[in-house]
């Protein structure tokens, strides 16, 4: 290990050795009593490490002979994943600390989550890929199944471990298939071997089974059975963590997979990937409209939402890539205020997830009432709020890559989603009477929602400058 | 900052005043509502005063770069015809507020909608960039929504949700509309003139389906048969103000779309004129004969807004001076009468608790002002001369003769529909023997009847001279005209 590829892989070197500290700290110390401060601390390194790479990196440097990239793609994603794994932390305490769950290994299995994280969308390399992938997997199949007493999270768990194997199952049989048909396991060797016109047969096989492989990690339709399921039965942060770092992390995965190891056949994998997205998004919007459970509900929202960001994949464009990558910030961004609000859904102390509790909402609470609104209909994408950017970012990629059906495709699944963002609108402000929600947020769960439900208004006015790095990014990915 | 900009955000300010103002105030809070929209609407009349009536282009325009990686630019200008558009809004808003009562129903959420709902139609009538138009022009869903929804009648809950649902189902067609023209646009860019430009050297193939986009967009909510569905039950349970500012301008957005997406696809709006002519005639015939067979008689207004609209639609299919002058004027009178009959027919519903025009007969001298307000209303809306109707259904049905001749003579059926159902409302409700079920009526009061003059002044104003608005309109269409090469 050279010096200079030491200092590559700082940010990753600092939170994996931050984790073992703190892991020794929690052991020797008194246990959970300093749970709640390791907690913080993870929360404060995060976004310390966020800092970093945002402010300090520079253009693009490969480490371990191309094994690990650092460009401007992978520093975005780094950003987006780190801030939105803070933005949990900070969020789930009061949640956690309630049911008993706040053992210090949780914000550690967070952090060691990360770090696969950050490996994978770094990765230069099927192996790179494959230990990023598996380092984030293993850390939340724990997560999980944190509550040990509960049935449905220990399914969770079990179900998500079974799901998950089979995945990297499915995509470590491409990676061997690819590596024997392109002699090669770095991506920079891969894209010489599958060049138009030259692919041979087992190079696609592999590179169909690391799709399908891909596709379950970002819970894309026919691949998304176990997120229903994981959804639900997981802890309510837990899943607010779902729903947000991992999915930007498998994005950008994916997107760093198709366009370095397949960037010259392009037309091989983008019908696939179209199939996907118009999958996700029917399936999403559709699915969605029977859920009463707001758990499940965000599940399938957030396969929809997969749909759209696949559908700037799709196009198998830089400003497709662009447009995925502003997508999934937004995305991002809109999970973390919703699950904020989640996480207070409480009636004399106890968590409801159904959401008929949210009937008449606005007269109880209607600052909170608000916010989820702002944030219902920028999940729907009604301009002028920021979730229409996102939608209108894919759209334009499809249109300009002559997609124009699958632009079609998804401007239907985005109307019939707006279908269930607008019931829970119309629960909160024309629902009957009902006994309503008591239960008060933290300040950091109610900081959390208002600065969602802010930036979603105020970043009309030019989406805090996040498409100059997006663009950046894209274009260090699309050479 | 301009003057457009001002007019603008005015209406927002006062949206954010009333949001600090204490629940308890609500007089005050009507007020502060009502002077935002009233500054607003003595903006909008110092705009035409402004306003340079020989030049048919865009004038008092700004432009702000927005999002200058995507070509979005924050883009305001007005035309003649967009001009004529901001004036009704203003004027409209403002009788509504003013038919607005203190003591409705949490009144502050009520005029914080109202107002941004202002806003958002004039961003509409004022954007320059497609980009723009389209962020105003979604962004009257959620306010709308929420007016139905909270202050509305029995079946509010459907009428909101299908109204919202409707709407955007049109809106995303004409989102992949105007996507499909930008895509064509080498450096990127939404401004209007930009994408003209492009779309008028698009394919006449091209031009036919993205017109359709927009076609299908703007429809929805002009609205043109068959695609109304939302209408009758959103204008029936919507509050009276807001049904009043449906009808009266937000309808027009679609119409006034539809000048702008003729301009930039005009091989497109060629090929879509007979069906325009169809559907107009079709939502025209289609609209009075619905409104002749209600007995409510809000949806009985509702419906004859379907068949107004249709002469709309067939003015522009008449797509030339004539037509478009037409098709601006109905715009106008439409605006007017609509809004004074909602106005009116909310009254008559306060007074009574019915709007069954089987239950009412006779009343004419119990309400001698609701009686001659309606009335004149109801004649204005049957296109009789005097009125600003006249003046659109005249060049609406020149237009038409131009371009198809002897077809005419369905809309004179059309006319004679309106005829009906109009004179049908006069003489049961005001004439004949009194209803003695119903007991004393009080008339206008003095607040009413200063929001109900203003209406039918205007309907009546510009029935004679009408020349007060055709001096703004008439270079815009000129120029329109010329662009589109007829």
């Amino acid at each position: 290990m050279t010096n200079v590829d030491f200092q590559i892989v700082l940010p990753e070197v600092i939170l994996c050795l931050f984790a073992m500290a703190a892991l020794m700290f929690g052991v020797y110390t008194g246990k959970d009593k300093t749970a709640p401060l390791i907690n913080w601390m993870t929360a404060g390194v995060f976004v310390l490490l966020a800092l970093i790479i945002g402010i300090n990196g520079a253009g693009s440097n490969e480490a371990f002979g191309g094994m690990f990239v650092d460009d401007g793609f992978s520093r975005f994603a780094k950003v987006v994943i780190l801030i939105s794994a803070a933005a949990i932390l900070v969020m789930s305490e009061r949640y956690m600390q309630k049911a008993g769950l706040l053992r210090f290994e949780y914000p550690l299995l967070i952090a060691l989550a990360v770090v696969g994280m950050m490996v994978m969308v770094s990765a230069g390399d099927l192996i790179a890929l494959y230990m990023g992938l598996e380092l984030q997997s293993l850390a939340l199949y724990v997560v999980a199944s944190l509550r040990r007493d509960s049935v449905r999270s220990t399914e969770a768990g079990l179900k998500y471990f079974v799901l998950g194997a089979l995945s990297s199952g499915l995509l470590l049989y491409g990676a061997s298939l690819t590596y024997g048909f392109a002699g090669t396991t770095m991506f920079s060797g891969i894209v010489t071997a599958a060049t138009d016109g030259h692919v041979s047969i087992g190079l696609l096989f592999g590179l169909v089974f690391i799709l399908a492989g891909l596709a379950f990690k970002v819970s894309a339709a026919p691949f998304h059975m176990w997120t229903p399921d994981v959804y639900e039965g997981s802890p309510t942060p837990v899943t607010a963590f779902f729903a947000t770092a991992p999915k930007m992390a498998a994005m950008g995965l994916f997107a760093r997979v198709m366009h370095d190891a397949f960037g010259n056949v392009t037309a091989d994998w983008s019908q696939v990937v179209a199939f996907l997205s118009v999958a996700s998004m029917f399936l999403g919007a559709v699915a969605a409209i029977g859920q009463r459970d707001i758990k499940r509900l965000m599940a399938y929202s957030s396969i929809a939402h997969m749909g759209f960001a696949l559908m700037g994949l799709a196009s198998g464009t830089e400003f497709g890539v662009q447009a995925m990558l502003v997508y999934m910030a937004i995305y991002v961004t809109m999970n973390v205020g919703t699950f904020a609000f989640i996480l207070s859904m409480e009636r004399d102390g106890q968590v409801v997830t159904d959401i008929s509790a949210l009937n008449q909402l606005s007269k109880q609470q209607p600052l909170k009432a608000l916010a989820l609104l702002v944030l219902m209909f920028s999940l729907a994408g009604v301009p002028p709020l920021v979730g229409f950017f996102g939608k209108f970012y894919v759209l334009q990629a499809a249109v300009q890559a002559d997609m124009a059906w699958l632009a079609v495709a998804g401007v239907i699944a985005s109307v019939i989603g707006a279908f269930y963002y607008l019931r829970i609108v119309y629960f909160m402000y024309f629902g009957e009477e009902t006994d309503g929600l008591d239960g008060a947020s933290n300040p950091a769960e109610w900081a959390l929602l208002m600065v969602s439900a802010a930036i979603m208004v105020f970043g009309v006015v030019n989406l805090f400058g996040i498409e100059g790095p997006a663009m950046a990014a894209a274009a260090a990915l699309v050479q | 900052m301009g003057l457009l900009s001002f007019i603008l955000l005015l209406p927002l300010i006062g949206a954010a005043a009333v949001l600090l103002l204490p629940s308890a105030q609500k007089e005050l809070i009507r007020r502060v509502a009502l002077g935002a929209a009233g500054l607003s609407l003595l903006g909008a009349l110092y705009l035409a005063f402004g306003f340079d009536t020989a030049a048919g282009g865009m004038q008092y325009t700004e432009n702000l770069a927005w999002v200058p990686e995507m070509g979005m630019t924050y883009a305001l200008g007005v035309d003649g015809i967009a001009l004529v558009m901001v004036l009704l809004t203003t004027i409209i808003t403002f009788c509504c507020l003013m038919a607005t009562k203190a003591d409705i129903k949490s009144p502050k959420g009520f005029f914080t909608w109202f107002l941004l709902l202002e806003t958002a139609v004039i961003g509409v009538f004022c954007a320059m960039d497609w980009f723009l138009f389209f962020m105003f022009w979604e962004f009257t869903l959620i306010p709308m929504f929420f007016l139905i929804g909270v202050w509305g009648g029995a079946r509010r809950d459907s009428a909101s949700l299908s109204f919202f649902l409707y709407t955007l189902t049109g809106s995303v067609a004409m989102l992949l509309g105007i996507v499909a023209v930008y895509a064509t646009v080498a450096d990127h860019n939404f401004s209007m003139a930009v994408l003209a430009e492009a779309g008028a050297g698009l394919s006449t193939e091209m031009q036919i389906v993205i017109f359709l986009g927009f076609l299908i967009g703007l429809g929805v909510k002009m609205p043109i048969v068959p695609m109304h569905g939302w209408l009758p039950l959103a204008h029936v349970e919507a509050p009276v103000p807001a049904s009043m500012f449906l009808s009266a301008v937000m309808l027009k957005m679609g119409a006034y779309g539809l000048f702008r997406a003729g301009v930039m696809l005009p091989e497109g709006l060629a090929w879509f004129v007979p069906i325009l002519f169809a559907l107009g005639v079709i939502s025209l015939i289609y609209g009075a004969l619905q409104a002749l067979r209600q007995t409510d008689l809000k949806a009985m207004v509702a419906y004859s807004s379907v068949s107004h609209m249709g002469f709309v639609l067939i003015g522009l299919a008449g797509a030339g001076i004539a037509g478009f002058t037409g098709a601006v004027m109905q715009m106008v009178a439409h605006g007017f009468v609509s809004a004074a009959l909602f106005f009116l027919v909310g009254v008559l519903y306060e007074r009574t608790g019915t709007r069954d025009i089987r239950a009412l007969s006779g009343i004419g001298r119990q309400v001698p002002k609701l009686a001659l307000a309606t009335s004149l209303t109801l004649l204005a809306a049957m296109g009789l001369p005097g009125f600003a109707g006249f003046v659109a259904e005249f060049h609406v049905i020149v237009g038409a003769f131009e371009g198809f001749g002897l077809a005419v003579l369905l809309i004179s059926a059309g006319v004679l529909l309106t005829a009906a159902y109009s004179l049908r409302v006069i003489a049961k409700l005001f004439t004949g023997r009194p209803d003695p079920r119903h007991g004393a009526i009080g008339d206008l009061n003095a607040s009413e009847t200063a929001t109900a003059v203003p209406l039918v002044g205007l309907l009546l104003l510009l029935g004679i001279i009408p020349g007060l608005a055709l001096i703004y309109v008439s270079p815009t269409i000129a120029e329109i005209v010329t662009m589109i090469g007829r």
